[in-house]
């Protein structure tokens, strides 16, 4: 089957449909980016972003992709500079183990997408949609066991330009 | 995971060969297959058919293809205008990730998250038919309270439908035998001594849209959620409600209760008692009361009772404030 | 020859590997890739008592490689832990236990192979339930960490009796799960008769002289690299089944082994925190001075092995009374066996003694603060700038007084202790070419900030930018370090790295190493790290819904080696905190002999969403005669007394007294 991830195509020869999208980055592609917390969708560690929105890849199987574009903690930045969400968490100590950290990130960039398209959350009130109560709300599907939250709602703040 | 044979939906109607499931979003069925809880032969993947699309109905209402998105959903302005409850049962549930991968059609027949339904080591009538409903006894402070069986207490874990239940959605299902519509309400069975089986749906029939009537009262209709933490969990329970007042008086309501059954509870009772009364919120209190007399409740979820009470008064009571 | 021009300690040195952990580089145990991998999946068994008499496998599974279990299983070599002793008996301890491992070519075979695998098994009536009165119950030896399970001074029953006031209550706290983000794994190759393990864990020495004992191997045969841990939280302090299942499957496959475990058998497989049933009764006198304290702790553990959670110890230390009593009392049940989980005793234990002493202050009609200025007058500096600046004075001490719409309010605080100590470690410090230097000590980071501490402690030390220090860690061949836990990572290592240090400029030469083994036997006993927790809540009067408006979290802990990674560690300790007042239990089904919440969607741990205003600030003075850096530990002091600032709110804001844990809204209702 065919893959596209960070932009390039891979070709995935006798893969086992049932192989999740993550298992695929993990033990195909050698992407370990992308963190397998709870491989059932309940920590958000395996979050990437497939066409542009957040997902969780633990969820998903690989087979069903064979269109899509994946982008993984890998993929952003450009030539060697950290995209916007990546120096925030870097700026603010957003991050301690950093093993949800991948997730977080692709997470942060999907949710600010959501937000720029005027999607509501279950918090707004107005049109104010990225308050710090409404960064908390949206990125409620990633844990931290660490509790590096505090970091993280000023670091998703800063990558928005506030 | 069990081995399966993937495929593509050729098209609508097109039917099901024993063994074979629909893979919609696959936030639950993918979940559910990995734990060994479903061990379907086939995967017939719809996620191409043409179902993704939210359309006006002649009638002023909305049809909502099987295969939009829960985030897409909650972010229509359609929806957010004209039933905003739907839109925010919506964003109360699971995270902005699984909003984004699961379906219309899917979230509607999601499974119970009864933790031995979810574990295939454990006796569970609903997975293993006989084998015995262990919760009875041990862990259902979670579970239902209204529609239960001796053999099992399941609740069923959407907010979405909760909201559509309130708001009188049909659903539109295509099958071998054709197509039919069947309400929201109707759509799910109690489980009485058949626990295995949570809809009236056929094998091989796939809801293809979810319509939603156009319906005035729903434009002042809003969901409150209580769970557990802040966000990211399954409700303690819900409540979906929509409410017309005139002249001091509950012109027309609708009302729907959530994690409290087998099924999202359409409060007909307490709609009942309510209609023509003042919107006071004792009247609301007593008409939760009244449908929540048939509640049963097990040794640690009496507090549903409580919750559902105050939600249901809180939710009336805003509406009616609101109105004024 | 401490440095006096102090550059690089105290400085909020962002972490060293932040670019490689925000991009994805960060290497994690099961992200190894090797040739010919092969990939286990444990089988756990299913009931908590009984005899596995066979396994029966299905043979239309093509590409399994192998299935152990005790019928064919190797020899192991007996440690001190009998769960490493995987596959050596019949016997079934606990629901949960791995009692079969599946090894495949690919990870999808594996699991599906031990999905449908047959155990035939003799099952055994069972006894899962810990209570004050069970008769099984007995005194242990010692409690954790190795400390007398009773202690005595002067005559507390009749103080007790003669007091004027009396507290006389019992506090519950359920079994937790530690739930590291990254999940225990290993990846396990056998090179010849020599072991490389990527594991994850917080202790790479302790892992391979624990897997050479395993295997009779000498240490330095077993290589363990353990270079970014997603966590452990004291679940990954020892071995645990999973790094000897990986070891055992690559040894019989001859193929390099995955074992990483699936989350839900963490909550069997690596540790909890055993649930606790603490009585405790406080005498004072009609002023508020304490005259006795008597807390007892009842808890369990597993049939395998002895570990008591030592929650009445923290009383041992925190309110100087003359008569006092303290003691444990375990059963063991066929259950998992409990392991360390962040500040093991001291966090439960400090829940039942602060919200005791919330309980006090109510009865004298005193302001707690006061209750605790009053009795612990050497806590007076912290206790005061957290009063301070969290904004305590004024507060009307009358519960269920305050309301803002729905929502009652309330506030409350609370002490905190926690040990500080040093355990033996080495480090070796080389210098390099251009005044560059490499240090190397088998430590740890759980994502504490230890590589980035250690680099600024060699900086000072050796009088150069932290940029010519080059930091190796995370590896076992690399000197002994002592394990990251009991908030003794920094001064452990960092003594080490600093005597190592001074030796290379005192002595010259390319190549130091120095072991404080020595020194840290002579270290200051009894000395503690200590803060003040305050907290504010809003309760829903609607709906019972418990959210905690602000948390604040004041500390002296000596030293702060690093203030950006310190800040890290007080609040995600005082978050967890948060989680083990409101949110965690891992719920027993008696009748299945589990816990039956084994997952991330149903054992709640913190969201964002559930931290609003948090913040944390200390003293910042070097602790003389502790450690050449002056510091104490701070990885745990936040998970202690955090929950009872909490639980104290909320009976503030409601007039409810939650005394069995956590507090949700059905108890509050």
């Amino acid at each position: 089957m065919r893959l596209t991830v960070n932009g390039a195509q891979h070709h995935l020869v006798g893969l086992d449909p049932r192989t999740t999208l993550l298992d695929a980055l993990r033990e195909h592609l050698h992407l370990t980016g992308a963190k397998k917390g709870c491989d059932h969708g309940q920590c958000g560690a395996c979050t990437v972003l497939l066409d542009g929105r957040r997902v969780n890849s633990c969820l998903i199987l690989a087979i069903t992709q064979q269109d899509a574009e994946v982008t993984t903690v890998e993929g952003l930045g450009r030539r060697g500079e950290p995209h916007p969400v990546q120096q925030g968490f870097l700026d603010h100590d957003g991050f301690q183990c950093g093993y949800c950290t991948p997730g977080q990130i692709c997470s942060a960039i999907g949710m600010l997408d959501e937000a720029g398209k005027g999607w509501p959350s279950a918090v707004t009130e107005d049109d104010d949609l990225l308050s710090d109560r409404e960064i908390r709300e949206r990125m409620s599907g990633n844990l931290c066991r660490c509790g590096a939250y505090p970091a993280m709602v000023p670091a998703i703040r800063q990558a928005a330009g506030r | 995971m069990k081995t399966f044979e993937y495929r593509t939906a050729a098209g609508l109607a097109a039917g099901l060969e024993p063994g074979a499931v629909f893979l919609a979003g696959g936030t639950n069925l993918v979940d559910l297959m990995k734990l060994g809880v479903a061990t379907p032969d086939v995967l017939v993947d719809v996620n191409r058919l043409p179902l993704h699309e939210v359309s006006g109905l002649p009638d002023g209402g909305i049809r909502i293809g099987s295969a939009v998105r829960n985030s897409d959903l909650a972010a229509d302005h359609r929806v957010r205008t004209a039933y905003p409850v739907l839109s925010q049962a919506l964003l109360a549930g699971a995270s902005g990730q699984l909003r984004n991968m699961a379906t219309t059609g899917g979230n509607l027949l999601q499974r119970t998250r009864c933790r031995y339904f979810m574990d295939a080591t454990m006796p569970c009538n609903k997975h293993r038919p006989g084998s015995g409903c262990p919760a009875r006894d041990g862990d259902h402070r979670n579970l239902a309270i209204l529609g239960g069986s001796p053999a099992c207490v399941a609740t069923h874990p959407s907010d979405m439908a909760v909201a559509l239940a309130a708001v009188d959605a049909v659903v539109q299902v295509d099958g071998p035998a054709g197509q039919r519509s069947i309400p929201v309400t109707g759509l799910y069975r109690l489980p009485e001594d058949t626990p295995e089986r949570d809809t009236v749906l056929e094998h091989g029939e796939l809801i293809t849209a979810v319509d939603l009537p156009a319906l005035p009262v729903a434009a002042r209709s809003t969901y409150r959620k209580a769970r557990d933490r802040a966000s990211y969990a399954f409700a303690a329970g819900s409540v979906a409600a929509a409410l017309r007042v005139a002249d001091g008086l509950v012109a027309d309501v609708r009302l729907a209760f959530g994690a409290v059954a087998p099924k999202p509870w359409r409060a007909y009772v307490a709609e009942e008692a309510l209609r023509g009364q003042p919107a006071t919120e004792e009247r609301f209190r007593a008409a939760a009361d009244a449908e929540l007399a048939a509640a049963r409740p097990l040794r640690d979820n009496a507090y549903k009772i409580a919750l559902i009470r105050n939600l249901t008064a809180a939710v009336l009571t805003a509406l009616a404030e609101d109105v004024r | 020859m401490t440095s006096m021009l102090t550059r690089a300690v105290g400085a909020p040195l962002p972490r060293l590997e932040g670019p490689a952990k925000v991009s994805g580089a960060a290497r994690y145990a099961a992200e190894y890739p090797q040739d010919r991998m092969a990939y286990g999946w444990i089988v756990q068994s299913p009931v908590a008592r009984g005899r596995l008499d066979a396994v029966l496998t299905d043979p239309a599974e093509e590409d399994v490689l192998v299935v152990l279990w005790h019928g064919n299983a190797p020899h192991l070599e007996q440690t001190d832990d009998p769960e490493l002793a995987v596959f050596q008996s019949d016997r079934i301890g606990y629901r949960g236990q791995p009692v079969a491992l599946v090894v495949a070519t690919s990870l999808e075979a594996a699991r599906r192979a031990a999905q449908v695998i047959h155990l035939d098994i003799a099952a055994e009536e069972h006894d899962v339930e810990l209570r004050a009165d069970h008769p099984d119950r007995y005194t242990p030896e010692s409690v954790v960490p190795d400390v007398p399970a009773v202690s005595g001074t002067g005559d507390a029953e009749t103080a007790l009796a003669s007091a004027a006031v009396t507290v006389d209550v019992t506090y519950v706290t359920p079994p937790l799960h530690n739930n590291p983000m990254e999940p225990h794994a290993t990846i396990a190759r056998w090179d010849g008769q020599d072991l490389i393990l990527y594991d994850s864990n917080q202790h790479p020495s302790g892992i391979a002289e624990t897997l050479g004992t395993v295997f009779g191997l000498p240490a330095e045969r077993v290589h363990v690299v353990t270079e970014h841990v997603g966590g452990g939280f004291g679940s990954k302090g020892s071995a645990r089944p999973n790094a000897v299942l990986a070891a055992l499957g690559s040894w019989v496959t001859g193929r390099p082994v995955q074992m990483a475990l699936p989350r839900q058998a963490m909550f069997s497989m690596v540790g909890h925190r055993a649930p606790t049933v603490q009585h405790i009764r406080i005498g004072a006198s009609q002023d508020g001075v304490l005259t006795a304290i008597d807390h007892q702790t009842h808890t369990q553990s597993s049939r395998l092995f002895e570990f008591v959670e030592s929650a009445s110890v923290v009383t041992r230390d925190v309110y100087p009374v003359p008569h006092l009593r303290t003691g444990h009392q375990v059963v063991r049940l066929d259950m998992p066996t409990p392991r360390w989980m962040r500040a093991p005793g001291e966090a439960p234990g400090m829940i039942a003694l602060e919200c005791a002493m919330d309980e006090l202050a109510e009865r004298l009609g005193a302001d707690p603060l006061d209750l605790r200025l009053r009795n612990a007058p050497r806590h007076e500096r912290v206790l005061r700038a957290g009063a301070e600046r969290f904004g305590w004075s004024g507060r009307d001490p009358r519960p269920r007084r305050r309301r803002s719409g729905e929502w009652w309010t309330g506030t409350g605080m609370a002490l905190a202790t926690y040990p500080a100590t040093a355990m033996p470690s080495t480090a070796r410090v080389r210098a390099l070419a251009d005044d560059e230097y490499e240090v190397a000590i088998a430590a740890t980071d759980l994502g504490t900030g230890a590589r980035t501490i250690l680099a600024q402690i060699a900086a000072d030390e050796l009088d150069v930018p932290v940029g010519r220090i080059h930091i190796r860690i995370g590896d076992s061949t690399l000197p002994r370090a002592s394990v990251a836990g009991g908030s003794s990572g920094s001064a452990s290592w960092g003594w080490a790295v600093t005597g190592a240090c001074r030796e290379l400029r005192s002595r010259g030469g390319r190549e130091a190493v120095f072991d404080t083994t020595e020194l840290v036997r002579e270290q200051k006993e009894g000395q503690h790290a200590c803060g003040a927790h305050f907290a504010e809540v809003r309760v829903s009067a609607v709906t019972g819904e418990i959210r905690v408006s602000r948390l604040f979290g004041m500390y002296d802990a000596g030293r702060i080696l690093n203030p950006r990674t310190a800040r890290a560690q007080f609040l995600g300790g005082m978050i967890m905190g948060m989680g083990m007042a409101l949110h965690e239990e891992s719920v027993l089904d008696p009748a299945q002999g589990t816990w039956v919440n084994h997952d991330l969607a149903e054992y709640h741990i913190p969201t964002h969403a559930d931290v609003e205003w948090i913040d944390a600030a200390w003293l910042d003075e070097p602790e003389t005669g502790l450690n050449p850096m002056g510091s104490k530990g701070i990885g745990e002091i936040g998970i202690v007394g955090s929950p009872a600032a909490i639980l104290n709110a909320v009976h503030h804001a409601t007039g409810v007294r939650i005394r069995d844990l956590p507090a949700r809204l059905d108890k509050l209702l």
